[in-house]
This record gives structure tokens, sequence and C-alpha cells, in this order.
């Protein structure tokens, strides 16, 4: 399968292409060159750091080039900084727009007597129809470590909670996103990462 | 719920894991690649390697290192040891690492950490501070000393100072090793843990002297870490992290279980 991961300076890819790769895809990697989306199966935007970084994204050109790929499609995940971006922007960095395929901000913890940032194992507590967490059972773990995060909405597939509840993860149709580290996550995030690889269009018709 | 983080560390010199007694007195553990393996399984929740080699050919021994290590480890792994650049930091993320721990380097040159911040996210870097209590100061805790060069000199500095720089300067997470009380297996110091852990807004990982189960819910209540690591009583089969997270959860620890 023909998985495109972006990257745009923000952060090591290393542990994203390795467990890809041993899940059986085949990553290429771009960061600049649109061609790799406009034939790609599956986008991964991973990402650490300052949401500033994905500034790169619009001078390049990618965000129109990714806007297109999920307008035909084709199944996006957004790690860390990446799921932060599907949102309309981000308190880190409040000039840099993101993508706004979700409509809400994306803030910083608040201040107070827990430590900023939520580095560690929380456990997720998932929307039953998810079909990014499809299997992953309540309380099962996964590795975060950031200091922003964005609101719990009705787009929220799984929930976690540290200081207040955050979303953990976000999923409409083919657009997805997790805050925590799914290739640092044990067998959870694998089974994560393997339910993204095998991800099929749902009928939309209800 | 947040849990506590039980980190397995390797020390490694010349591509094998070894482990001294406060810094001395090394002996032979085994492969460093099948040990984070093993430890991974066993529910260790991040695996940090130390590297103890001082050489070029022991530095390109430890990328290789890191590379096998990291091919099928799907938790979180650190790589410190002689880390002195931006590049130095840059060969050991590409080769698999996802955070570098710093500590003599950054000691004589501060705005290492802000560099390797900027480019690999403050995530990705991990200060490392060998302390020892200083027992002719007025308050042997507070006034505890940096030591760099395995230990062997004075760095000038005092411990909880030096920890407030390191987050200032964009460090992720503090790991904060006791000196006095490494591979004592007589617990970990859990009044310089809480005195470091009280003075930053980042996590600290408690290192040096686990032993028992008690000296791991100590340090986690006294001692207000946000992680604690230990070598010894993992590799000789003392006990594994599963056993002990296991015990930490009946003792009313949060702890990542089953794993």
């Amino acid at each position: 399968m023909r998985v495109t991961v972006i990257d745009y300076k923000a952060g090591n890819l290393t542990s994203v292409l390795k467990a890809l790769r041993y899940l059986g895809a085949e990553p290429d990697v771009t960061d600049a060159d649109l061609s790799p989306i406009e034939a790609a199966e599956r986008i991964v935007l991973p990402g650490v750091g300052h949401f500033a970084a994905t500034e790169r994204l619009d001078a390049t050109g990618l965000t129109h080039a990714i806007r297109a790929a999920i307008a035909r499609d084709i199944p996006f995940l957004g790690i860390c900084v990446g799921m932060q971006w599907l949102y309309a922007g981000s308190s880190e960095a409040p000039e840099q727009p993101g993508l706004a395929h979700f409509a809400a901000q994306c803030t910083r913890f608040p201040e107070g007597d827990e430590k900023v940032p939520h580095v560690g194992w929380n456990s997720l507590e998932a929307r039953s129809n998810s079909q990014l967490l499809a299997d992953v059972e309540p309380g099962e773990y996964v590795y975060f470590t950031h200091s922003y995060k964005a609101p719990v909405t009705a787009n929220t597939a799984a929930i976690a909670r540290y200081i207040e509840p955050f979303a953990a993860a976000v999923e409409r149709q083919n657009v997805m996103g997790v805050q925590f580290h799914p290739e640092k996550s044990g067998e959870t995030g694998l089974k994560i990462l393997r339910n993204f690889l095998g991800w099929e269009a749902k009928g939309t018709a209800c | 719920m947040l849990t506590k983080r039980i980190i397995a560390c390797l020390d490694v010199r010349d591509g094998r894991v070894v482990k001294g007694v406060q810094f001395v007195d090394i002996i032979d553990a085994g492969d460093p690649a099948a040990l984070a393996a093993r430890h991974a399984r066993e529910g260790a929740d991040e695996i940090v390697l130390l590297d103890i080699t001082a050489t070029y050919e022991g530095r390109q021994t430890l990328l290789d290192t890191v590379r096998r290590t990291a091919r099928e480890l799907f938790v979180p792994f650190a790589v410190g040891g002689g880390i002195r650049s931006a590049r130095d930091a840059e060969q050991v993320f590409e080769a698999g690492a996802d955070k570098v721990s710093v500590n003599s380097a950054a000691l004589s040159d501060p705005t290492l950490i802000d560099t390797i911040g900027r480019s690999f996210g403050a995530q990705a870097v991990v200060v490392a501070i060998d302390a020892r209590r200083d027992p002719q100061a007025p308050d042997p805790v507070r006034d505890a000393q940096v030591f760099v060069q395995g230990g062997r000199k004075s760095a000038g500095r005092r411990v909880v100072e030096w920890a407030r720089e390191a987050e200032a300067r964009g460090a992720g997470e503090i790991l904060l090793t006791s000196m006095d009380n490494d591979g004592t297996r007589a617990g970990f110091d859990c009044e310089l843990t809480a005195a470091v852990s009280e003075s930053v807004g980042i996590p600290v990982i408690a290192s040096g002297g686990a032993g028992t189960v008690a000296h791991f819910t100590d340090v986690f209540a006294r001692g207000r870490a946000d992680a604690a690591l230990a070598a010894s009583i993992f590799h000789f089969g003392v006990s594994s992290a599963r056993s002990l997270k296991e015990e930490l959860a009946q003792a009313g620890v949060s702890v990542r279980l089953p794993c």
C-alpha cells in the first residue's frame, strides 16, 4: 500500500516510518513534491514540536494538495501536531491557521498543580463506532507528549483525561487524528495504525 | 488517568549492556537489543540506553546498537551518553531514538538544549543530571551539587538551579540520578527528587537506588517523581517490570496494566 508520510521538518519521522513498515506498508516521504500525494492511498501527517512549523505546509502547497486528497476520500491520519493542524488553529501560534477541517481551536493545558507537558501513558475512552479505534478496549493505554490539545466535540473519537477531558482522537469519515503517538504505544498503537491502513470507506447513506 | 512510568535503563559500553555499582565495578549484562525487547515485552513503559563509551569506534558501535535496538521497539526510546552537539543528536534520532539525553555537554554549553529542542521538539530533549548531596552545605538537599564525567568531577552548580535553567531552555524532562544511591538498591533519594520535582513544571524521572517495590511507591509519593528508572533489578531477573507494576497497582499507584 502506498502510504505517503509528509515531512514538514517538525521532528523526526523515523519511528512513524518504522511502525508503518513493520505493519507491511511501503511508506514514501515527501517534503515539497506534491506528486506522491496525488498518487497516495493513505496520507500520514506526523509532527512534534511547535504548531508554527505547519506554516511550511502552506508555503510548499502541501496544504492545498492534502485538502484535494481528503476531498477524494483518501484516508488521512494526523499525529500529535498533525492532528492539531486539522483544527482551525492553535493558541501556540495564533497567526498560523490550521486546515480548519474541524472548527475548534487547540489550546494549552491550563496552569495549575499538574505538570505541563502531559507526558506518559494515559487511558482512552473511545467512541464505540470509531473505525480508527475499533477493538481498542476501554482503559487501554497510549503514549502522549504534548502541552496543547483539542477540545471534546461531536467529532471526538476518544477522550483522555488530564487536568480536564480533551480529544485524544478525532474522526469524521476519512479524516482522522490522534493526539498520542501510536508508533510509540506498544500493541495498542500498532492496532490503531493497522486499523488506519485497513480503513475502508463506510457508506454514507443513512 | 496518567500513569507513573517505569523505565528500564540499559548502560551500554562497546555494544554490550553493563552495570556498575556507584559508577564503578562494571559487569556484563547482555545484548542491548535483546534486553530492550525483553523489557518492553515485560511491561517497561520506556527504554533508556545510556552509552558509556568515549571512543570514535564506540560512537559508531552506538549508532549501530541504537538502530538494532529501535528496529522493533514500539515504546518510547531515549538514548544518552556523549551527545555533544546537535549533529550527534540528529544521528541518534535518525538511528531510531525518540529522545536524547544530554548531560555534560549541556553543562559546558547550555544552548545545546535550546538548539536540539528547536529542531526536534522539547519532548525529544531529556536533561540528565548526576547529583550528589552536599553534606557540608547548610541544606544538603537543596544545595545538592551537579557532577560530570561519570561522576568524577563537580560541575560547580546546584542541582535545583540547573534543572530550572534546563526547563527554561526547553528541556522536556529531567532525568535525575542520585550518585549517592546509584547501584546500592537501598532506595531512591526521595528528598532530592521532591526538591527538583517541586521546582520545575516538567516531568522528573528518578534514578539511582531502586531495589524493592516500596522504593518505587516511596519515590512516586514522597519524591513526587513522574517516572522511575531502574536497571539492575530487571537485568538479573530479580523483578520484571510487569511484576513490579502489579505490586505497585496493589499499593495504589496508577500504572499501565495490562501491558
